[in-house]
This record gives structure tokens, C-alpha cells and sequence, in this order.
């Protein structure tokens, strides 16, 4: 069990890093709480695999440190570092039984045969593989394989952290439901540190109570599944997290009023500064967008069908806006007034919150 | 019933047939035809039944040529298989070397046969040769012309210098296949790089093991050119493989009924210990 901390890490892969492309994580400082279900976000090639591969050790960060409860561990090797991962295709040692992948771990690090048995006997239990012990690791199905792979992690008790990436990519639809309260159950059990990496928003929001987003090599936004809906800190973390996306909207300030297309629209962070030279834009989710009798006029261009509710995709001169209506409320047939609710439509700066 | 409609489809695979049948059938089945009968010469033909299958198999220098056979095939296997996987383990997995390190394992497969056969007869001449003069510089007896074990030890020599490549390239392949995550998994697990060897590396070469032990096998069986260009099967008859002793045979003694019988004991051999290979080694899969 241990407290991990990330100071001042960046990486590339390549010798001489000159452009900010080079670096495939820009800067990071980031902390790691004892216990915590954690889900790391963000579209492919963000940089999630890295961040995951520097701490477990498998890569060296061209800079900064990796602490676990405060001791350096940048330069220790990864079966010295008490973490265990499982990764997106899974990893079953063919010719041996089920039994003997589960006690694999802990015949390396010397522990007694009898200690072994019991221990692989409760993981079993845990994971329902009891039932499969004796089989040969090779004859099981993708799932079945991927939870040897996650065993292999849960049976050693000398593990701070269990890291998952992708972990659910090869699994068929109806069992990656399964699957994932396995693990939230996994975690509400162990109460060991889970890292979860994902570009999929569902998995991310149902499995950690904290969830990092990241974007372009950088950490974007920290913060619960409710923080990241309500309150992005960053026009990706809206655009990416929800469906349909956030609003984003160009827009000008003056005397501290933001205006879209001449329109005042009122906001829940007015700048307190003058934001000069920088892109200005506003964010507001469909959620909080309403048909209203006054307010900026639109057109009606497209209504869709989301379930409960109806996407619909509205045009202020060639800008689209998507609101939800419900699924029983009458449409005006061609033109219409959108109101912007003020609590949740803010100003962004260069992509970042406006504070 | 109901499928006469396909019966079109034989037309097409009639082409493939007819040159089974000028290559293989045909030649085979004129192998068969003189295995039962005895020629003088003139063209005129004896049956004579099964009588040359039962000389071949109780003669004692089909015996002694098939137990060189063994003896060869069994060493160079023995030698070719840990060496080609050894090397391969040690072969660079990324970067400029790989290339470089690739093409020198195939160079000595891209030499013809013959070619290799003079190039180790002439590098080994006792009196002449880079190595057996070296040899006997260095003080040990050796002259593959005269003394049966040099003979042996060079050909053996020749051979894994020959197609132990063809090994090394199989068996990097195989590993080459392996996805970093098996050995980062390990790594997490604390294995050591035995158990690394045993329980991810040979295990995933196993497929490329089967098919480079079969061809190394097949191949073996059948040498032919080397050992003749090398030492012509002497010195005596002491490296006088199956091959050697056949076209001997054939074309020595023009002996075409024993040769033809012999011809098929040999292939039928060849047969019988490939698929015991081939079903010793998938055993395992099956049971899965």
C-alpha cells in the first residue's frame, strides 16, 4: 500500500527531443491517493500508456521522479516496485494450468507451497476460477484469460498498485459488463490502488471515483466522473466526456460581457481581467441548453433520436448548436430561440477555464 | 445427392493433375514397375514379385547405409536445433543491426549445394586447406580423406555450417512474434530469464520448431550433394549415406530392380518418421 507520486515527469522517445511534438508527456505532477479507484482518460496516443509504463517501470522518464510513499523509485527495476499490471491483449503462460499461472508470481519470489495454495485458492474463489484450476491456461476464452491475468496481480499481497490497460478491449460486449463490476467489487474488497486506463468514457466513469483526463501529453483535469460533466476544466475534457459533447462556441468579450455572434450571453465566470490576444470560446453542455420564447435566434437543422431524450441540432448562421429536448415536447417547425443556462455556460480561454 | 452440379468443378483441378502426374505419379509408378522386375538390358523384363524388397531389407549394406543415415541425421539435428535457437535468442530485437545480423544467417543458405561441398573440400585438404592445415599445426591427426572420424567430423561441420541459418532464421521469426506484453508481464511476475525461456520463448517458437525440425529432418535424410562432392561417401564406405548408397546402386552397378526397391523402403521411411515427428510434436495441441 503506498502513496504514489508523480514530480515533474516527462518523456520522450526519442534521444534529442527539440519541439514540443518530441515529448510524448509534456509535464506532469500529479499524486496518487492510497486505495483510490482511479480511471485514466483520454483518446489513443494521449500518452495514457506511457504515464502507466513509467510508473510500473517498464520505461525510464527522460525527466522527473516516480515516489511511492515518498521514496524515490525512478531508477528501480519493475519486479522491485510491488506493482502488478494487466494489459489490453491478455497474458496466460500457455503450457501451464491455471493453477500454476496464478501461483507463478509467488514461486518467483520464493514463497512456500503451502502459502501459494491457499493463496490461489481464495483469488480463484474471487475471480470464479476455482472451477478451472486444474485446465490448461491456453483452452480458456479471452475473458477467462484475462482474469488470470488480473490473478496473477491479486495474489500477491506485497502489491501497492494494480494497473489495468484497456484491459477489456478483446472482451465480447456482454461480458465486459461483467467484468467491470468484477473489478469495482475487486476494488471495494482489496482496497488496493487501481489504475485504470481507457479511452472509453462509460468504462472511466462507472469504475473510478476519480478520473484523470488526459490530452496531448498533458493532464488535463482531475477530478470525479460529477466534477468532469459539470464542470470541465478544459473545452476537450467537455467535448470528450458526455454524449453528445459540449457546446463550443467562438465568441468576443467586452466590458467583461461575452458576446456570440453580437448576442450577450451571460456567464457563470466572468473574466475579472482583460483575456487580450488569447481564443475565446464558450462552453455550454446540450443539457443546459433550452428552447425558450426569446434569446439567440436559430434554425432547426437536424433532430435525432437519443433514447429518452431527442438530440437536436440547431444553426446560428453556419455555427451548430446541439441541445436535448424531451422525447414527448413539441418542436417549433423551422426557427426558434435558445436560452443558455447562465449556472453552466462558461468562458474558456485558449481551451482552458477562464478563473 | 444433390451436388452433381459441382461435378464441374473437377475440370478446373484437371490442370493441377496432369502436372502431378508428369512429375510425380508417373515417374513413382515407373520406380514401382522396376522395384517387381529384372532387366538384362534390350528392354526385356522379368517379374520377379517381391524378391528385391527382400533382399534390401535383410541386406546388410542397406542396414549399415540406413544406420549412417540415423547417425547423421540424429547429430546434426542434435547440433542445428539448440545452436539456431541460441543464436536466435542472442540476435539483436530492434535497431540497424538486425538487418545486418539477418542477411549474414542467410548467406550460407543462398550458396548452392555443390558449391558448398568444394568450398569445405578444399578448405579442409589436410595438406593444403586453411583448417586442415591448421588442424595439423595444432598438433591433432586430422585427414577427412584417410581417417574416418575426420570425415565424419567435417561433414557434420559442413552441414551445420550450411543450414543451421535456416534454424536461427525460424526461430527468430517465431520470437520476433511474441508481443512485448508477454515480456513485461514476466517481468511484473519476477521471473527470471529461464523461466522466461521456458515458459513464453520456446512455448511460442514451438509452431517454427516443428516446421524447421521437419525440414531439417527431411532435408537431412535426403543429403546427397554435399557428402558426395565432400568425401564421395569414404573414406571406404564409412560416410556412404542412404542417398550415396543408392545412386551407387542406380548408376554404379546399374542395378535398377534393388535400386528401385530401395528407392521406395527409402521413401517410405522418410514418411514413417515424419509423421511420427509431426504427431509427437502437435500431441500436445490436441489435448487442449
Amino acid at each position: 500500500m503506498a502513496r504514489i507520486a508523480l514530480d515533474g515527469l516527462r518523456h520522450s522517445y526519442l534521444p534529442q527531443p527539440q519541439r514540443p511534438e518530441d515529448w510524448a508527456l509534456k509535464q506532469l505532477d500529479l499524486e496518487w491517493a492510497d486505495g483510490g479507484a482511479y480511471a485514466l482518460l483520454g483518446p489513443s496516443g494521449c500518452g495514457k500508456t506511457t504515464l502507466l509504463n513509467i510508473i510500473s517501470g517498464l520505461v525510464r522518464p527522460s525527466e522527473g521522479r516516480v515516489l511511492f510513499d515518498g521514496v524515490d523509485l525512478t531508477d528501480v527495476p519493475t519486479d522491485k516496485r510491488r506493482i502488478a499490471q494487466v494489459f489490453q491483449f491478455p497474458v496466460v503462460y500457455d503450457t501451464m494450468t491455471v493453477y500454476d499461472n496464478l501461483a507463478f508470481p509467488l514461486r518467483n519470489r520464493g514463497i512456500a507451497e503451502p502459502e501459494i495454495k491457499a493463496k490461489v485458492h481464495e483469488i480463484a474463489r474471487m475471480l470464479d476460477l476455482d472451477s478451472a484450476l486444474a485446465r490448461r491456461a491456453a483452452g480458456l476464452t479471452a475473458d477467462g484469460k484475462q482474469k488470470i491475468s488480473l490473478g496473477r496481480g491479486l495474489v500477491r499481497s506485497d502489491v501497492n498498485v494494480i494497473m489495468f490497460d484497456e484491459p477489456l478491449t478483446v472482451i465480447d460486449p456482454h461480458l465486459k459488463w461483467q467484468l467491470r463490476s468484477k473489478l469495482k467489487e475487486l476494488h471495494q474488497r482489496t482496497r488496493r490502488t487501481m489504475i485504470y486506463v481507457t479511452h472509453d468514457q462509460t468504462e472511466a466513469l462507472t469504475f473510478a471515483d476519480k478520473v484523470v483526463v488526459m490530452h496531448d501529453g498533458t493532464v488535463v483535469q482531475v477530478g470525479s466522473p460529477v466534477d468532469l460533466f459539470e464542470r470541465p476544466q478544459h473545452t476537450f475534457v467537455g467535448h470528450f466526456i458526455g454524449s453528445p459533447g459540449m457546446n463550443v462556441l467562438p465568441c468576443e468579450v467586452h466590458d467583461g460581457t461575452a458576446l456570440f455572434a453580437g448576442h450577450r450571453l451571460p456567464v457563470q465566470n466572468p473574466p475579472k481581467q482583460p483575456l487580450n490576444g488569447q481564443r475565446l470560446e464558450i462552453g455550454v453542455r446540450p443539457e443546459f441548453v433550452t428552447l425558450a420564447p426569446e434569446g439567440l435566434p436559430v434554425r432547426i437543422a437536424k433532430v435525432s433520436d437519443g433514447g429518452r431524450y431527442r438530440v437536436v441540432e440547431a444553426l446560428h448562421d453556419s455555427q451548430r448548436i446541439k441541445l436535448l429536448v424531451d422525447e414527448d415536447a413539441s418542436l417549433p417547425a423551422d426557427t426558434a430561440h435558445l436560452r443558455f443556462d447562465p449556472g453552466h455556460t462558461r468562458l474558456y480561454a485558449d481551451g482552458w477555464l477562464v478563473s | 445427392m444433390g451436388k452433381t452440379e459441382n461435378q464441374k468443378a473437377w475440370f478446373f483441378v484437371l490442370p493441377v493433375f496432369v502436372l502431378v502426374a508428369f512429375n510425380a505419379l508417373i515417374p513413382l509408378m515407373a520406380v514401382v514397375n522396376y522395384s517387381v522386375q529384372e532387366t538384362f538390358g534390350n528392354n526385356v523384363f522379368f517379374f520377379e514379385g517381391l524378391k528385391w524388397f527382400e533382399e534390401v531389407l535383410h541386406s546388410d549394406r542397406f542396414h549399415a547405409s540406413l544406420l549412417r543415415q540415423l547417425a547423421f541425421t540424429g547429430t546434426i539435428l542434435a547440433i542445428e536445433v539448440p545452436l539456431g535457437v541460441a543464436i536466435a535468442l542472442s540476435m539483436p530485437r530492434r535497431g540497424p543491426w538486425v538487418s545486418v545480423c539477418l542477411v549474414l544467417m542467410a548467406l550460407p543458405l543462398l550458396i548452392p549445394w555443390n558449391v558448398v561441398g568444394a568450398m569445405w573440400n578444399i578448405f579442409a585438404l589436410p595438406d593444403i586447406g586453411l583448417l586442415g592445415r591448421m588442424l595439423n599445426g595444432l598438433g591433432f591427426n586430422y585427414n577427412y580423406t584417410q581417417q574416418p572420424f575426420s570425415a565424419w567430423a567435417t561433414l557434420i561441420a559442413m552441414d551445420v555450417w550450411h543450414w543451421t541459418s535456416l534454424v536461427v532464421l525460424l526461430a527468430y521469426a517465431g520470437l520476433s512474434a511474441i508481443p512485448d506484453a508477454y515480456y513485461q508481464a514476466a517481468k511484473i511476475d519476477g521471473a527470471s530469464s529461464w523461466a522466461v525461456l521456458r515458459h513464453i520463448q520456446l512455448p511460442k517458437m514451438k509452431r517454427v520448431l516443428t516446421i524447421a525440425i521437419l525440414l531439417r529432418f527431411m532435408d537431412s535424410f535426403n543429403i546427397y550433394t554435399e557428402p558426395f562432392v565432400l568425401t564421395g561417401g569414404g573414406p571406404g564406405n564409412t560416410t556412404t549415406l542412404l542417398s550415396i548408397d543408392l545412386v551407387k546402386m542406380a548408376l554404379g552397378q546399374f542395378d535398377l530392380g534393388r535400386a528401385a526397391a530401395m528407392s521406395i523402403v527409402y521413401f517410405l521411411i522418410i514418411l514413417l518418421l515424419s509423421w511420427i515427428f509431426y504427431a509427437a510434436m502437435t500431441r500436445e495441441e490436441g489435448r487442449s
